[in-house]
């Protein structure tokens, strides 16, 4: 097992694509820390670009490394190995890389220019990010064999995570404001791992206005410790939970 | 030559001794003839001073009607025993200072204070500790008052079971200064007030407002700090009033705001700090106020000024990392924004004069939605919602038209 996930990883590391999203990633951060005047103002310039570009690298990258080496996947399986090692190998390898690549992108400018709790919450959900998307990503291509079908299940995936999730929250908002659904919402923002985390890193940025109406609802349940181990629960869940499926139909899956 | 000189000693001398038994000074203490407050004051005239050493005073009700200075060496302390009111002062030109005065008792039917004046004029309270009292200090129909440097501590839980810190009712001319007011229901309350200058106070962590008044006009409230009081400051129906140089910072909560202002007209706040507010200054029916010079830091909305103000200045503010610059209720705009740093103007200044070349419009759509649906806050900085505020940005058809900043500044105040 562990000779496997090194040479996932060995692999990967060498990749152009990681290097490049690594690349990118510092430089982005680099410069909205020297342009930004205040760390605070940094970070949430940073928050929009993490929410939304680590959950599409992740879960793409994924995807498309997993359709490339379907034929290493093959000779893996007519070895004499378990098909449950070789499919965890493969996702704490890809973790692992991806993972890596954030925290060097983004953690390393982070400590540097904004090491202040907001920053901490911000490298912290964007790592569980990675993990949660490379999970969904070993879903996805585990259920579909075709690489251009499974590709575009991908780039679905992320456009309803992304955006369309958001505004289905928003219409029912609107729709039902009349009725006490506070707490319905906390719960709903909770099916979505992208809105769990900017909700984490809100509450660190905005707390003053996290501390008016709906603030208080927030922080009942989010700033409690046992709100936070519920919180943190979830991200584990939506990194375990995919995976777990992922690995259940690898295992009957007909290669 | 001489002997004139020592005509005018000599009358000096006279003068002196005739008027040396005006000022008699009784000691009282352990270890001096006259052990009681009580006592000492059924002996003194008025003029006189009555020295106190330290020890503890359980004496019920001192009731003092003598000009008299009443001056405690090495903190005596006055307890009411949660029965009495300590201290009550019904004589102009009285002097307290030095005392440390407890436990008085709680009575809504009576007001009792720790020291309360009642009806007169020129009195002063200084150096003092307040400590577990229901009312601080209480003034009540009282003039030309001074009450400087003493520390008022309560430990309220809810609002109906304690007083406030200074309380002041139907007064004029009051001198309020140096106190740390802590634990109270207010720190400082006045209501009919007027010409009274509040300069240097602490007031911290109180149970409702940090400092309240209403229908006291012609005041001045200088280089005060609120900090963390239940619902912050509220001040209401008044006119005339000066707040400079102020700090109102960590009030939190939906209920809770830096500056509260409700009918308030003609005033002027300028200089002051709001930071780590949910609502740095809330403007109900407020017309005619001069804000300028002000920090506006990290608050969660900087400024809600409501439909129903009107002429009033916004200028020469810096509005610095708060979540929404500014937020209001209606579309009508009667107030003028003018010359203020936002540091979320995007625009340009070409003709290099530091005013940006394109108005800023600091009232942003998501804080409109949020205003009226305020679950929306949960959506907040979220893709979908970036892009709403962008559009917006570039075609207002939400926000109000006429709310905008036609000369923002691009360089923060220097303040």
């Amino acid at each position: 097992m562990n000779k496997i996930i090194k040479y996932v990883i060995a692999d990967l590391l060498r990749s152009r694509t990681i290097m490049v999203y690594t690349a990118v990633l510092a430089v982005l951060s680099v410069s909205v820390f020297s342009m930004e005047d205040s760390a605070g103002k940094g970070v949430v310039s940073l928050l929009n670009i993490v929410l939304f570009v680590v959950p599409l690298v992740s879960l793409l990258f994924s995807t498309v490394y997993l359709y490339n080496s379907a034929e290493f996947i093959e000779l893996l399986v007519s070895q004499p190995l378990r098909r449950d090692t070789i499919w965890i190998s493969i996702f704490v390898g890809l973790a692992v890389a991806m993972s890596l690549a954030f925290m060097v992108g983004v953690g390393i400018p982070v400590v540097l220019y904004a090491a202040t709790a907001s920053g901490v919450m911000l490298m912290l959900c964007g790592a569980a990010l990675s993990l949660i998307f490379v999970s969904v990503a070993l879903w996805a291509t585990v259920r579909v064999r075709d690489k251009a079908r499974g590709i575009g299940l991908s780039i679905l995936l992320w456009l309803y995570f992304a955006l369309l999730f958001d505004a289905v929250v928003l219409f029912l908002l609107f729709q039902f404001s009349d009725y006490p659904i506070e707490n319905g919402m906390v719960a709903l923002s909770m099916l979505n791992p992208i809105d769990t985390s900017r909700i984490l890193i809100l509450l660190q940025v905005d707390v003053s206005a996290m501390m008016g109406y709906t603030g208080a609802i927030f922080r009942k349940f989010f700033g409690t410790d046992g709100g936070m181990a519920i919180t943190a629960t979830i991200l584990v869940l939506w990194t375990v939970l995919p995976f777990w499926f992922s690995i259940r139909f690898f295992k009957r899956k007909d290669l | 030559m001489n002997g004139w000189v020592n005509y005018v000693l000599s009358l000096c001398v006279c003068l002196l001794v005739v008027g040396m038994p005006r000022a008699a000074t009784i000691k009282v203490g352990k270890q001096h003839a006259v052990h009681t407050i009580t006592k000492a004051l059924e002996l003194a005239a008025d003029g006189d001073t009555i020295q106190v050493d330290g020890g503890v005073y359980r004496e019920g009700n001192i009731g003092i009607r003598k000009r008299l200075m009443l001056v405690g060496v090495g903190n005596p302390v006055i307890d009411g025993e949660q029965k009495y009111e300590p201290v009550s002062v019904h004589a102009p030109y009285v002097v307290i200072k030095g005392f440390t005065i407890c436990r008085s008792g709680h009575s809504s039917m009576k007001d009792m204070a720790g020291v309360k004046i009642y009806d007169t004029h020129h009195v002063m309270i200084t150096d003092n500790v307040l400590d577990d009292n229901f009312f601080g200090i209480y003034l009540q129909n009282a003039r030309n008052c001074t009450i400087r440097n003493n520390r008022l501590v309560a430990y309220g839980k809810a609002e109906q079971l304690i007083g406030n810190g200074i309380h002041g009712w139907k007064c004029d001319r009051l001198d309020i200064a140096g106190n740390t007011i802590t634990g109270h229901r207010d720190g400082i309350y006045l209501e009919f007030v007027t010409h009274t200058d509040v300069q240097g106070n602490q007031s911290h962590r109180n149970v409702r407002y940090g400092l309240h008044f209403m229908f006291s006009h012609d005041n001045g409230y200088y280089r005060n700090t609120f900090t963390g009081n239940g619902a912050g400051v509220a001040v209401m129906y008044t006119k005339h009033v000066r707040m400079e140089h102020n700090v109102f910072n960590e009030n939190w909560g939906d209920a809770a705001y830096g500056l509260l202002l409700k009918e308030i007209t003609d005033s002027h706040i300028a200089d002051n700090t709001f930071a780590k507010n949910t609502t740095g200054i809330l403007m109900e029916g407020s017309n005619r106020i001069r804000i300028q010079r002000n920090r506006f830091e990290n608050n969660g909305w900087a400024l809600k000024i409501q439909a129903s103000c009107m002429d009033n200045t916004v200028t020469r503010n810096n509005f610095i990392h708060n979540t929404f610059d500014v937020a209001t209720n209606g579309s009508l705009v009667l107030n003028t924004f003018e010359r203020n740093y936002w540091d979320k103007y995007e625009g340009y200044d070409l003709d290099n004069d530091k005013e940006g070349d394109v108005p800023y419009r600091p009232v942003s759509l998501y804080s409109m939605v949020v205003e009226k649906y305020p679950m929306a806050m949960l959506l907040f900085r979220s893709f979908m919602v970036t892009l709403l505020d962008r559009t917006e940005r570039v075609l207002p058809s939400l926000t109000p038209e006429n709310l905008k900043d036609d000369y923002p500044l691009m360089q923060p105040v220097a303040l």
